[in-house]
């Protein structure tokens, strides 16, 4: 009699305490998780809601801190069996360190039709072959100038080591998201190559260190330069492309430059953490946004350029320049910021600090 | 003696202590823990024994921001201390109305996130916006400029930030003074200015050295400021410390050198115990 009471009790105390957990993992919606502010404004706008009609998976919208902030809380959480968010956008300095520290769940790409327009460079896979994200966007990071301050674009990123620009620019305040070396190796350096020596990389910080009395602002937070180039406080710098054409669209006095040596091409990738418990309904998401129709309506209304070749998509001539250029771009090398990442940091921090 | 008698109950201060358990005593020895953790390149940490952050920690290069650091956060405790401590006089000598009204006004100041502060005298400062506009139509300056990134602006922003705290600091003693020293040294033919230089102030000692303690441990702390209106070479410790946990995902470093700030904190916390201590013998 006890035991049977017993047993009874317990299977519906096991029945009452998983029946509201089943019936959450149903309703849940798929954590996607953008750069906060326009990004992500753009997303909750023209993206998630099209893909919930179609797929019936329900989108929460979840505002990332830029960079590595980000990777750091997802590591955190995932320790403690946390995912803040299921589907992450990645900028590929994080997205490597994901993977070194194998943060990322590895996906199923039989479940993923559309990863075949992706190139190989797009498609992500740890070292023993098992895919775990793909590119989500690309952009660029261009030069800028306020339209009042210059009326003549400028057309180098020499502008930058312009002894008339003293006091005026904004450049990123850290080596891995500014990817300043890059840009001073293929200005003065004839391309990237001389950042595979320790020896290379010291002689262009070298050189990149006379461009210090120019800079007014190391700007970690975006919001911080892009007020400041509008209002022509700070008239000059490195920037977004896409952020910079959408202020330009609406009528702020801000241009977008891409260089003659060209500009920086980076890229967002989405990864799933491996503490999320909806990997099935992420990797529809993923495939989803790997359509070449997704790309080109992203290049459209977020001002980003395709991961997918451009001739499966229906992006016309102008739309196309709108979102990249025909210039070779600047590659970044992200194993500076991968296996010498401590040493880059530490030399880039002496340098823009002394 | 016995504990019945005791105005207050003694098992209230359990509540104190696990928070302070909890809130500080845990976080910190997970601090102490990551911090000798192994750091993997281009990855995250692993548990274990490892001196090398540390060894990191003991550079030049880190020796130079701590001197930055506490060289910033001592100019600006002086700083706000000798701003707060003749305002905190004058407040004294007020009716009890207006020092409430004073006093009110100073606390909301309290309220303002350092965000706010730090963008609004960016703004105060700026070329587009700021008071460089105001000199040049007054013909002071030929041209608007910028007063901000730079030292300048920073401790601007620092003192304000950190005034309210040395005026509550200074405060209650201020109030206590006995008004009739002031007014002996009055009678006995000493100026306003001599009688704070060689009265007041020398009454005062001890809380002005405690609030200047008080600000300099806050103001240490303090990484918003120094990236908004300072340059790199005024980046303190706390801003490389966030550099290197949020942005180079390295927490083993990041947190040996939290732990080189705090155990310089914590010796001006015992610099303030001692010269509380030589207060009390004194009297």
């Amino acid at each position: 009699m006890k035991r049977r009471s017993f047993l009874i009790g317990t299977a519906a105390g096991m029945s009452a305490l998983a029946a509201p957990a089943l019936l959450r993992a149903q309703g849940a919606p798929l954590k996607v998780g953008t750069y906060g502010g326009f990004f992500q404004d753009s997303f909750d706008q023209h993206i998630f809601p099209d893909f919930t009609a179609e797929t019936g998976i329900a989108v929460e919208s979840i505002g990332e801190p830029t960079g590595e902030a980000w990777l750091v809380q997802l590591e955190q959480a995932a320790r403690a069996g946390q995912a803040p968010a299921d589907v992450s956008m990645m900028a590929q300095v994080a997205r490597l360190r994901g993977e070194r520290s194998e943060l990322w769940a590895p996906l199923d790409e039989t479940a993923m039709a559309n990863l075949g327009n992706m190139p190989e460079h797009f498609v992500h896979r740890y070292a023993d072959g098992r895919l775990y994200g793909t590119g989500a966007v690309s952009w660029y990071i261009t030069l800028v100038s306020n339209t009042d301050v210059y009326p003549e674009a400028p057309t180098s990123w020499q502008a930058l080591w312009d002894p008339a620009n003293a006091d005026r620019l904004g450049l990123l305040a850290l080596a891995s998201n500014s990817f300043l070396l890059e840009i001073t190796a293929t200005t003065f350096f004839g391309g990237t190559d001389i950042l595979g020596t320790e020896d290379g990389i010291l002689q262009v910080l070298a050189k990149l260190a006379e461009v210090k009395p120019n800079v007014r602002l190391w700007y970690r937070d975006e919001g911080q330069f892009q007020q400041a180039l509008a209002s022509g406080e700070i008239p000059m710098g490195q920037y977004y492309h896409d952020v910079t054409g959408l202020a330009a669209a609406e009528g702020q006095p801000v241009r977008s430059t891409f260089p003659a040596e060209g500009a920086v091409l980076d890229s967002g990738s989405w990864v799933v953490s491996k503490a999320s418990s909806m990997v099935e309904p992420a990797q529809v998401f993923i495939d989803y946004m790997a359509r070449p129709e997704i790309q080109a309506k992203l290049s459209r209304n977020v001002g980003t350029a395709p991961t997918v070749d451009r001739a499966l998509t229906d992006l016309t001539d102008d739309e196309f320049a709108a979102v990249a250029s025909d210039l070779p771009p600047i590659l970044p090398q992200y194993e500076l910021y991968i296996d010498r990442a401590d040493w880059v940091n530490q030399k880039w921090s002496e340098m823009i600090t002394g | 003696m016995s504990a019945r008698e005791a105005p207050t109950p003694y098992w209230l201060g359990l509540l104190p202590a696990l928070a302070l358990l909890v809130l500080f005593l845990v976080p910190f020895g997970i601090m102490l823990a990551v911090s000798v953790a192994g750091r993997e390149a281009g990855g995250f940490f692993t548990w274990g024994f490892d001196l090398a952050s540390y060894a990191r920690v003991f550079s030049p290069f880190v020796g130079r921001i701590l001197v930055t650091s506490v060289a910033i956060a001592l100019g600006a405790a002086i700083l706000a201390v000798a701003l707060a401590l003749p305002f905190t006089v004058i407040l004294g000598g007020m009716s009890r109305r207006a020092q409430t009204v004073v006093l009110v006004v100073l606390l909301s100041a309290l309220s303002l996130s350092e965000v706010i502060i730090g963008f609004s005298v960016n703004t105060l400062l700026s070329q587009t916006a700021g008071v460089g506009n105001l000199l040049a139509w007054l013909g002071l300056l030929e041209a608007p400029r910028a007063f901000t990134p730079g030292l300048f602006a920073l401790m601007t922003g620092l003192v304000y930030l950190s005034f309210p705290y040395a005026v509550l600091v200074l405060y209650p003693p201020v109030a206590r003074l006995d008004p009739e020293l002031a007014q002996a040294a009055r009678t006995m033919g000493a100026s306003p200015l001599r009688t704070f230089a060689t009265v007041t102030v020398p009454l005062l000692r001890a809380p002005i050295l405690g609030a200047t303690i008080l600000v300099f441990v806050f103001v240490l702390g303090s990484y918003l400021l120094p990236q908004v209106l300072g340059r790199p070479q005024h980046w303190t410790l706390s801003v490389h410390i966030t550099d290197q946990a949020i942005y180079q995902s390295n927490l083993p470093f990041a947190a040996a050198m939290a732990v080189l700030l705090l155990a310089v904190a914590l010796a001006l916390v015992g610099l303030s115990l001692l010269v509380t201590r030589e207060r009390r013998t004194g009297t």
